[in-house]
């Protein structure tokens, strides 16, 4: 196997390590760490199946910034929707062994690289023309975008303007890094930079503001339900003050011990 | 500092260019030593204050899920930029609920992230020095903590936790913001907000209610410290002696007449507010809920209802089940004492709209609604109410009940435009602890966009009333109506217009307290 080779066949399973480490870490801290008050944002569920809605609301809909923001909405949920897209639309290429029917016929969702640029774009531009949105934005939130226009650009540039690379060598390479049969993988420089920064961004993933994707079914306002007076949410450690506590009912007293 | 020129209101509310530093300053007046000292805190700045600061950083994020989740989560996208009262009133870009958050996600980046540790200025990671200390102290008192920012974030980013963290953490260095600090020192010793103690408040009482026998000639109780009452009230103390709360008290007073139902307020719980919340303390919190718990026990009352106080509701609604173990559900041994003696057909704690909605309904008071003819009514949803608490168990109660409960009293209801009621209501510019003297600026700025909604109201539909169920927005609007060419005198009680529309009898029978 060339340098190059081997070199992204390491590079893809440190990042994805980084990746799995990394986010279990914070979904375990997230997980762990309580949520001592009832902070449910209005309008806030009643019950159970009110916050699966909702949650399932603002993840696939995006229902909070479309009523903040119907440009930052388009940019945005176009963006996210196109990248889900995609995501299956290369799921053929790493599928070991024989293809599902399903996948062979994911050709047409190409087209989604389109509306992503078109979301990553707009989402730029207001980074830069918006004074309040350029305020807030760190070197880091205009690389994350160029970051992700690149990889989109790479892709466009290899499918829409007969850049191909060979297929053959792509499949057998991507296949090769699940199956652990590494092979050669083509050296043609718009795709070395595209999984390049694939896999820079993977591995960036559990250290950056992409962690909103895991943040966003832990955020106490939109998953708690609203029934504070019907039951007493209460975190170990509020818990631990009362039983430090001498308790005296008849007197209606609580001196610390 | 006092700015007391008229606003000019435009046609339409403007979402303003950033004006950098437009609110830059020295915050509000700093709490003394001994009011620090009051409440466990150091009082004065401790020498090794950056380490004691991150060390409480850290403790405070690894206890609240919502301030871990949230520091991480933000992808800067802008959504709240234009969503707090106090950016669209002061356009100071610090006042844009994300940048407020980003004064405090800095540091936590800086000295918890990878990032932020190797990359810090890549990621806009930023040491706590003295200048972001002081930028602190002056921007997370500039946050009223309305949560209207945390309604459009589409990961319901609560700007009020953060600010909350980070005030929580100031007091642990010894830097301390007075007004609420100092108000929190009287709860604790005397039992309210004023320091008011008990004979004081048995006059103030016995006055009202002379009063109220002069002008409906009708003997109205306001009972104090009755055992075994049905019902134990516990309101803002504003409504004591403030206008035009006490208007509202006096609203209470004649619902509970009309009802036949016994109560009593307690003079050793009598305050509702619970300014714990503001600086972002749970202990502190937590001892203000337990005073009205024991009172609760020692009057041995059957319901507990709570009046016209925005944030003291969504402490009682949303907090005071976790904090005592005061409603339903608990199984240590104060709730389960809570449970046995508390009246299980009624949600505990009540509102006192919601017990005026109930008898509404089931047609137990009558008005004479012409009394409020001279009035076009609007209804100010109180931030800490809107968002954070619900009425009737029903979805979105917290916005229909009042509506229902002014409508039964009154014959001109009309509601201010859309998006800037209910769900988006937006902060009168007083709330979370900055309804003091020393932050007039703010509060005049931050009641704009409410001012400018009221306008349109003013202008559609002729509303001269505006009602409210806070006792912060009620004092907040007393005092900012005339900068914005408005009547002070037009904002009301909810219960000032059903004290002014009810029907009294004088069936002494009817009011059954006994004791009495």
């Amino acid at each position: 196997m060339s340098l190059t080779s081997i070199f992204f066949t390491f590079f893809f399973y440190i990042s994805v390590l980084i990746f799995i480490t990394g986010v279990s870490y914070k979904i375990v801290q997230y997980w762990q760490t309580p949520a001592p008050l009832k902070i449910p944002i209005a309008p806030a569920p009643l019950n159970r199946s009110g916050v699966l809605m909702r949650i399932a609301r603002e993840v696939f809909l995006f229902q909070s910034l479309f009523k903040a923001s119907k440009w930052t909405w388009i940019f945005g949920w176009s963006f996210h929707f196109a990248l889900v897209l995609l995501f299956f639309r290369h799921l053929v290429y790493f599928w070991p062994g024989e293809i599902p029917t399903i996948l062979l016929k994911t050709e047409p969702l190409k087209y989604a690289a389109y509306p992503l640029i078109f979301g990553l774009l707009g989402l730029l531009g207001r980074r830069f023309f918006v004074d309040r949105v350029r305020y807030i934005s760190a070197p880091s939130d205009y690389l994350m975008l160029l970051l992700l226009i690149v990889i989109g650009g790479s892709g466009m540039l290899m499918t829409f303007a007969q850049n191909h690379p060979n297929m053959l060598l792509v499949k057998n390479f991507a296949e090769g890094l699940i199956t652990f049969n590494w092979s050669e993988l083509p050296s043609e420089l718009l795709f070395l930079a595209h999984i390049f920064l694939v896999f820079l961004l993977i591995a960036i993933f559990p250290i950056s503001k992409l962690l909103h994707a895991p943040g966003i079914f832990f955020s106490p306002t939109l998953n708690q339900v609203d029934n504070a007076r019907k039951k007493r949410h209460i975190s170990q450690w509020a818990k631990n003050k009362e039983s430090h506590k001498k308790i005296d009912l008849e007197q209606n007293s609580d001196e610390d011990k | 500092m006092s700015e007391n020129s008229i606003e000019k209101l435009p046609t339409y509310l403007e979402i303003p260019a950033i004006k950098k530093d437009s609110m830059a300053g020295n915050g509000p007046f700093k709490a003394s030593v001994e009011v620090q000292n009051e409440l466990g805190f150091p009082g004065e700045k401790v020498e090794n204050w950056q380490q004691v600061a991150i060390d409480k950083m850290a403790e405070t994020k690894s206890k609240y899920r919502s301030v871990q989740v949230f520091l991480d989560a933000c992808v800067k996208c802008g959504a709240c930029t234009d969503k707090c009262h106090y950016y669209l009133g002061t356009a100071d870009p610090k006042n844009m609920p994300v940048a407020r958050q980003d004064l405090f996600r800095s540091v936590y980046r800086r000295h918890f992230t990878f990032a932020g540790k190797y990359f810090p200025k890549l990621v806009g990671a930023k040491e706590l020095d003295e200048a972001m200390l002081d930028d602190w102290y002056n921007y997370f008192h500039q946050c009223s903590q309305c949560r209207r920012c945390a309604v459009f974030c589409p990961y319901g980013i609560d700007t009020a936790e953060i600010s909350m963290a980070a005030r929580e953490v100031m007091n642990v260095i010894g830097v301390g913001q007075k007004y609420p600090n100092q108000i929190l020192g009287k709860i604790n010793k005397i039992g309210n907000n004023l320091g008011m103690p008990e004979p004081a408040l048995r006059d103030t009482l016995e006055d009202l209610e002379e009063e109220i026998k002069e002008e409906t000639g009708v003997a109205v109780k306001l009972p104090l410290d009755i055992k075994d009452s049905e019902v134990l009230m516990v309101t803002p103390s504003a409504d004591f002696f403030a206008e035009p709360h006490i208007d509202g008290l006096i609203g209470y007073a004649k619902v509970f007449h009309q009802s036949g139902v016994s109560w009593t307020l307690s003079s050793y719980a009598s305050e509702a507010a619970n300014f714990g919340m503001f600086i972002g303390n749970y202990d502190v919190m937590r001892q203000g809920a337990l005073r009205i718990r024991k009172a609760a026990l020692d009057l041995n009352v059957k319901r507990v209802i709570v009046g016209e106080c925005g944030h003291a509701w969504r402490v009682a609604y949303s907090f005071w089940n976790t904090l005592t173990g005061l409603g339903s559900g608990g199984n240590d041994e104060y709730s389960k004492k809570l449970q046995q003696q508390l009246d299980s057909n009624y949600p505990q704690p009540q509102h006192i709209i919601e017990f005026t909605y109930d008898l509404i309904q089931q047609d137990k008071l009558l008005f004479d609604k012409s009394k409020n003819d001279h009035r076009v009514v609007t209804f100010h949803d109180s931030c800490n109410v809107a968002r954070g608490s619900n009425m009737g168990d029903i979805k979105n109660g917290q916005f229909i009940l009042p509506r229902e409960v002014i409508k039964a009293a009154c014959n001109n209801f009309s509601d201010m435009p859309k998006g800037t009621i209910k769900a988006s209501t937006f902060c009168c510019g007083g709330g979370g602890g900055l309804l003091t003297d020393d932050l007039i600026e703010l509060r005049i700025k931050g009641a704009k966009p409410r001012m400018h909604a009221l306008k349109q109201s003013e202008e559609r539909n002729g509303v001269n009333t505006l009602a409210a169920i806070c006792a912060i927005c009620k004092s907040q609007f007393s005092k900012v109506l005339p900068n914005y060419e408005f009547d002070p005198y037009m904002i009301v009680s909810v219960h000032q217009l059903v004290s002014d529309a009810i029907i009294l009898s004088d069936n002494s029978e009817n009011s059954n307290n006994k004791a009495l």
